[in-house]
């Protein structure tokens, strides 16, 4: 009697917690189908619906062009994924099945590093990149692919690395025996038995640019052309702006959530997967 | 296989000392050793890296390095030209450039000098091969062995050029600029810096001045909101993950599921609907006065109590779902032995879960401890777009910091929207030491560094 008193109790409270984490995209996706324009109303739920927000997002591009910040950030997330993934997946195998002089050192500094504030050196990359004349046009987006590809992001290589580690040994000792080089070895058998995680370097560095608020917004500044979603949906709110533009900022934020939160889902699978090692038992 | 390696490790001072005389020429003229082991193309490379070198320290290296010391002198404006008689516009110097490029340099200097020991422990490696009558690597092997032996130089040589050209120097960069007087006020093109020492330093930690004033209380803050939001959302992610891990409860992945997909979501995106939610006329105000709970708009942003308050368990919702998510993965590898075995020995549930569960929940998630309490520490995402650092503080710094800034959002504003890129320097500097300083003693002590082989 008291254990199932105990368990009413205990799934009364995660009904509670579902409602409270489920509110606000509830929430978001309810205001995206509101008709009154502005972003305080008097009341709490709508008084007319409609889907007038999504259909004018993609065709009123006039103020605020979506269509292009969502090609621009899809172009972006598309290159530096494939940049950031290769030099991932080179560091963290190097790091876990080769054995040589500076490996110590540079295992080291890439923590140490890892420990500054990633826009400590942003600020000055914005800086340098102004110096360079990288930050006119579409330059910037050049330069946002290269910072998100090559910048602090490609220290996060300890999962993969993590990961590499639980290869056994005996499958390089043996390849070597039979003639294979070490590239060979890398990509004949290394890559092919870490499928889960190269997916998920591969989802990680994609999702990346589309969350980014803070990258994007130093270095694209404020020319429209080149936003990202990120810093787009960001100046919808603006003051001057909100009022005109609220519903069609949660429109805006539901189109860029489904997708990606669809990918965040496959990305823990994949997390779960590389987790349980490469040889399973 | 022993002597190979030997000559693997050999140092460029062992070179110098006990080489031949075309090792040792090789320090004057780099790939001299190679060209006397008929090395042709690895000593080709060698020279062609230090006439290059030459050919830049003369046309630009030069200048590049006095232009780092004085960081320009003439400021540009109006100067009368002589032979025309008229007054031209001169742009003047750019200090910004100046240090840039002096930074530059001496990075290839830097580059240049690890070429040459390069250089000089190749030649000494070829000259004790070829006494021993062993075979030296022609061009074609030595390239050949960047696929293999020598893979690392290979896979390693992209991500160090970008992780040098993206973080190394940017970050070396912004350290100098910490010992400028690179403000406001002086801003190139137009207006010169100079190098000002500890200046900066002194005017941030002083107790007395408005700067100073802001930086602890800044500061203060900083280090309640990480401890606050690091163990509150530890503490309840751990409550969390425990209590849908239960036996009994029913449809446990439905639960995780609903939990997952808020972290899913963009972090921007959710945190930009809570601003709007909680505004004074949000819609957590509107439902609380048609429930009829309250008369007046809570003040969610606006008083800085408040906010901060408002804050920390906006970061729960964030936070708590990424705890249980990793708890959740712990408590699956928990191995069932430990479990089977405290049974036979007759431990109840409470037991097993304070003398198993516990400890080994505790003892792997240190490192992700760590690496939340940093991340609080840089938490610039929650802060700038729930308040930006509102309500704003006259007493800080003239306003230019808010009562919920971080050191974070602190120096972002610094730098973007008022141009003090040298105190901005300073608060990257501080927020780094305090950071390293608190990783650094935390995993020595858990010794994470040291098992790195023990799973292989």
């Amino acid at each position: 009697m008291r254990r199932l008193i105990k368990n009413i109790l205990v799934h009364i409270l995660l009904v509670v917690l579902s409602l409270i984490w489920l509110f606000p995209l509830a929430w978001v996706i309810m205001i995206s189908l509101r008709a009154e324009k502005g972003s305080y109303t008097t009341t709490f739920l709508p008084k007319h619906w409609t889907f007038k927000n999504y259909t004018r997002l993609f065709s009123e591009t006039a103020v605020f062009d979506f269509p292009r910040w969502f090609g621009n950030t899809l172009i972006v997330a598309l290159c530096s994924c494939i940049l950031a993934t290769f030099f991932i997946v080179s560091i963290a195998y190097v790091m876990s099945r080769l054995r040589f002089k500076s490996r110590k050192l540079l295992l080291n500094i890439c923590l140490i590093l890892g420990m500054f504030p990633g826009f400590m050196a942003m600020i000055a990359i914005y800086y340098i990149l102004k110096g360079m004349g990288l930050t006119t046009g579409v330059l910037k987006l050049v330069s946002l692919i290269l910072v998100y590809a090559g910048g602090a992001g490609i220290l996060n290589f300890y999962v993969a690395k993590g990961f590499f580690d639980t290869i056994p040994k005996e499958l390089d000792e043996a390849a070597r025996i039979d003639g294979a080089t070490k590239m060979q070895i890398f990509t004949k058998i290394t890559i092919p038995l870490s499928k889960p995680i190269i997916v998920y370097t591969i989802l990680t560095a994609f999702i990346g640019p589309w969350c980014d608020f803070i990258f994007s917004k130093v270095i694209i500044g404020t020319d429209a052309k080149y936003y990202t979603v990120a810093i787009g949906l960001w100046n919808m709110l603006q003051k001057e702006n909100v009022y005109q533009f609220y519903t069609r900022f949660a429109s805006g934020a539901v189109c860029i959530s489904i997708p990606i939160a669809i990918l965040y889902i496959f990305m823990q699978k994949y997390y779960t997967d590389g987790l349980t090692g490469a040889v399973k038992g | 296989m022993k002597r190979t390696n030997d000559a693997d490790n050999l140092s460029f001072r062992a070179a110098l000392v006990h080489g031949d005389s075309a090792t040792k020429l090789s320090a004057l003229v780099m790939g001299a050793g190679n060209f006397a082991h008929k090395q042709i193309g690895k000593g080709l490379l060698y020279l062609a890296c230090e006439v290059c070198f030459i050919l830049y320290m003369v046309l630009l290296g030069g200048g590049f390095l006095h232009g780092l010391v004085t960081l320009g002198t003439s400021t540009g404006g109006e100067v009368f030209n002589e032979e025309t008689q008229v007054y031209e516009y001169t742009s003047g110097d750019n200090s910004m450039l100046f240090l840039l490029y002096g930074v530059i340099t001496l990075f290839v200097i830097f580059f240049f000098l690890f070429a040459w020991a390069d250089n000089l422990r190749s030649a000494y490696k070829s000259e004790l091969l070829a006494k021993q009558g062993r075979h030296l690597n022609t061009f074609a092997e030595d390239v050949k062995s960047l696929f293999d032996q020598n893979i690392h130089k290979f896979l390693l040589s992209g991500p160090v050029i970008s992780v040098f050209a993206f973080t190394i120097i940017p970050i070396f960069f912004m350290a100098l600029v910490a010992f400028t007087n690179y403000d406001q006020k002086h801003q190139p093109p137009g207006s010169l810096f100079h190098w000002v020492g500890l200046k900066n330093f002194a005017a941030l930690l002083s107790t007395s001045s408005g700067l100073g004033y802001a930086f602890w209380h800044v500061l203060g803050w900083t280090l309640i909101w990480a401890v606050f939001a690091t163990f509150l959302n530890y503490f309840f992610g751990i409550i969390l993950a425990l209590v849908i891990d239960r036996k009994d409860t029913k449809l446990k992945s439905l639960w995780r599921f609903i939990f997952v997909l808020s972290i899913a979501v963009p972090q921007f995106v959710s945190l930009l609907i809570m601003r709007t939610m909680l505004q004074p006329e949000g819609s957590i105000n509107i439902l609380l006065k048609n429930l009829g709970l309250i008369d007046h708009a809570l003040p969610f942003w606006t008083n800085a109590t408040w906010a901060r308050v408002t804050i920390i368990i906006v970061n729960l919702w964030v936070g708590i779902p990424f705890t249980m998510l990793q708890v959740t993965g712990i408590l699956m590898n928990i191995p069932k032995e430990l479990y089977e075995a405290a049974e036979m020995d007759g431990a109840g549930p409470v037991t097993i879960f304070f003398k198993i569960t516990m400890p080994y929940i505790l003892f792997v998630t240190t490192p992700y401890l760590i690496t939340s309490f940093i991340g609080n520490i840089n938490n610039f995402n929650v802060i700038y777009l729930l308040t930006g650092g509102a309500p704003a503080s006259l007493a800080y710094n003239n306003g230019t910091a808010g009562k919920t800034d971080l050191l974070v959002t602190w120096l972002y504003k610094l730098s973007m929207d008022y141009q003090n890129y040298n105190y901005a320097a300073v608060i990257s500097i501080l927020v780094f030491i305090l950071s390293a300083t608190f990783s650094l003693v935390a995993l020595k002590r858990s010794k994470v560094l040291d098992n790195e082989e023990a799973f292989q």
